[in-house]
């Protein structure tokens, strides 16, 4: 992303990624009851906030909120500070990359001039447009071959790849994902979420991210909102904290009872105190979850394990028990 | 002009033309040649002429239309109502209808060969418009397009399939009624026809003249795929 200048972008709006901040954001549809209710929480800059909740908590809603597709009833949601209602509607929009479920495509547009389209509105000429899809595509993990493609010749998978570049094209500071990788199959799922994560690593957007899924919601999430029905927040903190100690009843019947062993899954081997290498157990990368370690540890009757690094060198060993200390 | 032509029967050039006139032949090469230039060539290009208005005007009216049918959905069954009238009325009936207003002039006959393209115009442009995803919608507008880029960039690409589908129809059928515009106007195809008609039904130009209005809607409608192809490549791929 080097290479990448800054784009024009509304005041306030200038950094690679924004804080974006909830305040009281309310929407109410006529005088029924609030489909988001008084929400009011901060993304720090370059954090991925998932909203997680049953359907009704109005996770799409206050989402939609943040590019104005639906306008707040009362509150705010501030990027970096400037309101989203001080800010020209497609302005505000061309400097929020947006991604959704049914990835919208153009069906009559190459690949290429897909991932181009927010940039074309500022006014890029093709060859930027190319660099920069070229670019792109390789972040997503897609051939260059791609870019001259149409929608209609891509996997469901490889679509959404595209439509994450195309979110990406203009190096928005902020992201909104509306239940992404929803309606991929689960294995192409795990993957997209893996390399997501990773790219995350090198784009460092403050993202958004909608999901009903409380297990893609603990992995993707620097911090998870939980709403519940009729859009009140009922605890926004990280997927630790939220695995260890829920808010109430609610939250704990939504992570759900084997929630000590999803928090198995957000610490790897390599955060442990290894004890000194020692031979039997089956091998594994310092990178395993601990959620993974241990049940491979049942599968195989084995009570230790051996730790390897990058390298497939074995560093140490570990035993049922500490994975569970 | 001489005496013959005025009483004797009608057959063009009697007791002049070559064998193949005189005796009414199928095919008559003779005559094609000398009559090239003065009927064939000049009905052709006023057939094309007259088509070729009715379907641009046709088109833009209906354009119109299908914009304020798609926009305000109440409208569009009163729209497609009126539009359906207007192509069951026969063509002869509603010559005779137009002549007392409009009189004996191109306006009559353009009236009503618009009036017939304009149902298969605004029902292929509605559904093609009202066939746009509805994703590609959204995330057009969560980009920033505004309603202007939204329509030029992804609703109209995406429906051209449809609406060139309506074009070609509509474009044949017009060429193909635009032979009785002679009924009213001495223009077009339909005019040797008529002419052919009159003269103890002279075969030979009646079989040149519809062979050309034939091979006019051939060509015609080969010409729009080859435009359709070109505006949307995108359509074969997948």
């Amino acid at each position: 992303m080097g290479q990448t200048e800054p784009m024009s972008r509304p005041e306030g709006m200038r950094s690679a990624a924004a804080e974006l901040v909830f305040d009281a954001a309310t929407k109410r549809y006529g005088d029924g009851a609030p489909a988001v209710d008084h929400l009011s929480l901060t993304v720090p800059a370059g954090e991925i906030c998932v909203l997680v909740g049953p359907s009704g908590g109005g996770k799409t809603t206050a989402l939609k909120l943040v590019n104005r597709l639906i306008e707040l009833t009362s509150g705010d949601i501030r990027i970096d500070g400037t309101s989203v209602n001080s800010l020209d509607v497609t302005e505000l929009r061309r400097s929020i990359g947006y991604v959704i479920q049914q990835v919208g495509l153009f069906p009559h547009m190459t690949i290429e001039t897909n991932i181009g389209t927010v940039p074309r509105l500022f006014g890029r000429s093709k060859e930027w447009i190319r660099t920069r899809s070229h670019e792109l595509l390789e972040l997503v993990g897609l051939d260059q071959s791609y870019a001259k493609r149409y929608p209609a010749q891509l996997s469901g998978g490889e679509r959404q790849r595209v439509g994450l570049a195309r979110a990406l094209a203009a190096n928005p500071p902020v992201m909104l994902m509306d239940e992404p990788f929803g309606a991929i199959d689960p294995i192409v799922r795990t993957r997209l979420q893996d390399e997501f994560l990773r790219l995350q690593q090198e784009v460092r957007k403050t993202v958004v991210f909608v999901t009903h899924d409380i297990d893609e919601a603990i992995k993707v999430g620097d911090r998870i909102a939980i709403l519940r029905q009729g859009g009140k927040l009922v605890q926004y903190d990280t997927p630790a904290a939220i695995l260890g100690t829920p808010a109430d009843d609610f939250v704990a019947e939504f992570v759900g009872a084997d929630r000590a062993l999803k928090a198995l899954a957000l610490r790897t081997l390599g955060e442990l105190e290894l004890r000194p290498a020692a031979d039997g157990g089956p091998r594994l990368p310092r990178s395993t979850t601990l959620r993974d370690a241990l049940a491979l540890l049942i599968a195989e009757h084995a009570q230790t394990l051996a730790v390897t690094d990058g390298a497939g060198t074995v560093v140490g060993s570990l035993t049922r028990d500490d994975l569970l200390r | 002009m001489n005496a013959v032509v005025a009483a004797g029967p009608v057959i063009p050039n009697f007791g002049q033309g070559s064998k193949c006139e005189q005796t009414n032949g199928w095919w008559c090469t003779d005559w094609l040649h000398a009559h090239w230039g003065d009927t064939l060539q000049p009905a052709l290009f006023q057939h094309i002429e007259l088509s070729l208005i009715a379907v641009s005007i046709g088109f833009a009216l209906a354009f119109l239309l299908a914009l304020v049918g798609v926009r305000y959905r109440l409208l569009d069954a009163p729209i497609g109502i009126f539009a359906d009238f207007l192509y069951t009325i026969p063509s002869l009936a509603l010559f005779q209808l137009l002549v007392p207003l409009t009189g004996l002039t191109v306006t009559t006959v353009e009236i009503a060969l618009v009036s017939y393209t304009l149902l298969i115009l605004y029902r292929n442009m509605v559904e093609g418009l009202r066939a746009v995803p509805a994703d590609a919608l959204e995330a057009a507008r969560g980009m920033g397009l505004t309603r202007r880029q939204t329509f030029m960039r992804v609703e109209l690409p995406l429906a051209a399939p449809a609406i060139i589908a309506g074009l070609r129809i509509a474009t044949v059928s017009t060429i193909s009624i635009a032979t009785i515009v002679a009924f009213v106007i001495p223009k077009g195809l339909g005019r040797p026809i008529f002419t052919a008609l009159g003269q103890d039904v002279f075969k030979t130009e009646i079989l040149a003249a519809g062979a050309l209005a034939v091979g006019l809607a051939l060509f015609a409608d080969g010409l729009l795929v080859l435009g359709q192809r070109v505006v949307t490549p995108w359509s074969r791929a997948g």
